[in-house]
């Protein structure tokens, strides 16, 4: 081990700093992501924006039982359905989810019998104003489309 | 009154924050200083409050699951975990081991994402802008694993009342391993650095000097005590989720001051590296869920349950009177306690020393306000 008065002279550890630095130089090593250029592959369990899905058909999964609404934490969901008297079964007539209070903790998802209610990979949920934010049974069934600029 | 000479300051009363960058958030330090010289601190508190505690009240024991991810959002994880633990033991819940296991290696994990966090703030208010961008490189590796396990990075709520919700998914073990293979080199990496610079010891070493003993008066927990020499660490001490079967050490240091507690807490992050490999080489297959209700209502009684989050003893005390909803939830932030012995650290100490001992105390205003 050198003397420290000698390692202070030859500025050893500026040194032994700085090539850290240099071997990170490597273009290999590039982790910035050129985000609106190219989206990042969010994992599959993302919690994202919340879609309600429909089966091959084209009719919904969901069988209006309010569970989603009654799991969730800020109370933001709101079931609308009407019985129909020939099956006596609940039929969705609206839906609606307030995603300006939603904090994606994904109890819904947890809660829903028949997995009707998910919260998708989408994350580009920005909007120009609150009311936009509040979304009903059509925009959840068919999802959001961001806008993609092209650079 | 004396005559006030050309070379004689009178007292000055200074606000740093709550927008200052190295308060770490909106914490207000009220300044008392003679020149460059502090004669003592206030703290102001509160800018980030939004009755987590009063929430808890209105929600169900599993609705307020979510919310505890907000108190320390560096370090989701572990307060998902010291609330569990809480409720689980109210309601006497057993939970597998696999669950057990899981969870040793999330909040692990999510430890070093906080010391990451810590050392790149940290360096970055000292003045060191470099290891900032490294750390949060690795950090982001930690960070991709939770997502890919519970689908979020920061607000997680990856544990259930009873268990976990997940089971792992497809390559869980393999991911985690990697990540412990590449994070080990990338320590030493942090500590060329830093560890030998002089710049960092010269603005670290004897500065925010905390005895074991004033240490213990404020209450003070974590890697701060642990600096000061007192060999207490929750996972040795009161071991939870199955932390008596891995075998680690608890870092120590003697001298107390922010040097010290830098160096404990990189010895800590190998440490977590050494926990981790240990949990996924013996992970037990089985179940995940313990036998819970749906609708829970524990028995009228409460339960007090503290962990050691990366930033000190992380405590919950929960109360039921027997409904579906808590009675009161109160929790014990270290940050928060560990901010008192502030004042205490940079007493006649310099302006830029109060940021330094600021960035090690290594506080979370989510958790201070609450």
């Amino acid at each position: 081990m050198m003397p420290p008065l000698l390692r202070k002279i030859l500025l050893v550890d500026l040194f032994e700093g700085l090539r850290v630095t240099f071997r990170s130089q490597n273009p290999k090593n590039i982790y910035t992501e050129q985000y609106p250029a190219e989206r990042p592959q969010v994992a599959e369990r993302f919690r994202g924006a919340p879609r309600l899905l429909k089966d091959e058909n084209g009719k919904t999964l969901c069988n209006a039982c309010g569970a989603c609404a009654l799991a969730c934490p800020e109370q933001l969901i709101v079931v609308g359905s009407v019985r129909n008297p020939e099956t006596k079964k609940k039929e969705l007539t609206t839906y609606t989810f307030d995603l300006s209070r939603c904090m994606f903790c994904g109890m819904c998802q947890d809660a829903c019998p028949s997995d009707a209610i998910k919260l998708t990979q989408d994350f580009e949920l920005a909007t120009y104003s609150r009311n936009e934010l509040i979304w009903d049974r059509q925009m959840l069934e068919d999802g959001p489309k961001p806008k993609q600029y092209k650079c | 009154m004396p005559e006030a000479t050309f070379l004689d300051s009178t007292e000055l009363v200074l606000n740093m924050g709550p927008q200052h960058p190295s308060t770490h958030g909106v914490l207000r330090v009220i300044l008392k200083l003679d020149g460059e010289k502090v004669l003592g601190t206030d703290c102001v508190v509160g800018y980030l409050h939004r009755g987590i505690e009063k929430i808890a009240e209105n929600r169900t024991w599993a609705q307020f699951n979510p919310y505890v991810d907000r108190l320390d959002y560096v370090a989701a994880v572990s307060n998902g975990l010291a609330y569990c633990l809480a409720v689980e033991k109210l309601i006497n819940c057993e939970v597998p081991v696999r669950a057990q296991a899981v969870r040793v290696i999330l909040t692990e994990l999510n430890r070093i994402g906080s010391h990451l966090l810590w050392l790149g703030t940290h360096a970055l208010d000292i003045g060191a802008i470099t290891p900032v961008f490294y750390c949060f490189r690795e950090r982001e590796e930690s960070l991709k694993i939770l997502e890919k396990y519970c689908g979020a990075r920061l607000t997680t709520h990856a544990f259930r009342i009873g268990g976990l919700q997940f089971e792992t998914y497809e390559g869980f073990e393999r991911d985690v391993l990697a990540f412990c293979d590449m994070f080990l080199p990338k320590v030493d990496e942090y500590e060329e650095l830093l560890t030998n610079n002089r710049i960092w010891v010269g603005r670290l070493q004897n500065v925010g000097v905390l005895t074991a003993e004033q240490c213990k008066d404020y209450g003070v927990t974590g890697p701060v005590l642990r600096a000061a020499g007192v060999k207490w660490d929750i996972r040795k001490a009161l071991p939870y989720s199955g932390y008596e079967q891995y075998d680690f050490e608890i870092p120590t240091r003697t001298n107390g001051d922010t040097y010290d507690r830098y160096l404990v807490r990189m010895q800590e992050m190998r440490q977590s590296v050494r926990i981790i490999r240990q949990a996924v080489e013996g992970l037990p297959a089985g179940p995940i869920l313990g036998r819970v209700a749906k609708v829970l209502k524990p028995p009228a009684g409460e339960a007090y349950v503290s962990i050691e989050a990366p930033k000190g003893e992380l405590g919950f005390y929960v109360v039921s009177d027997g409904s579906a909803q808590p009675y009161r939830v109160r929790v014990r932030p270290p940050s928060f306690i560990n901010l008192q012995a502030l004042n205490q650290m940079v007493h006649g100490a310099l302006i830029a020393d109060v940021v330094a001992v600021i960035g090690t105390l290594d506080i979370v205003l989510g958790e201070v306000d609450r």
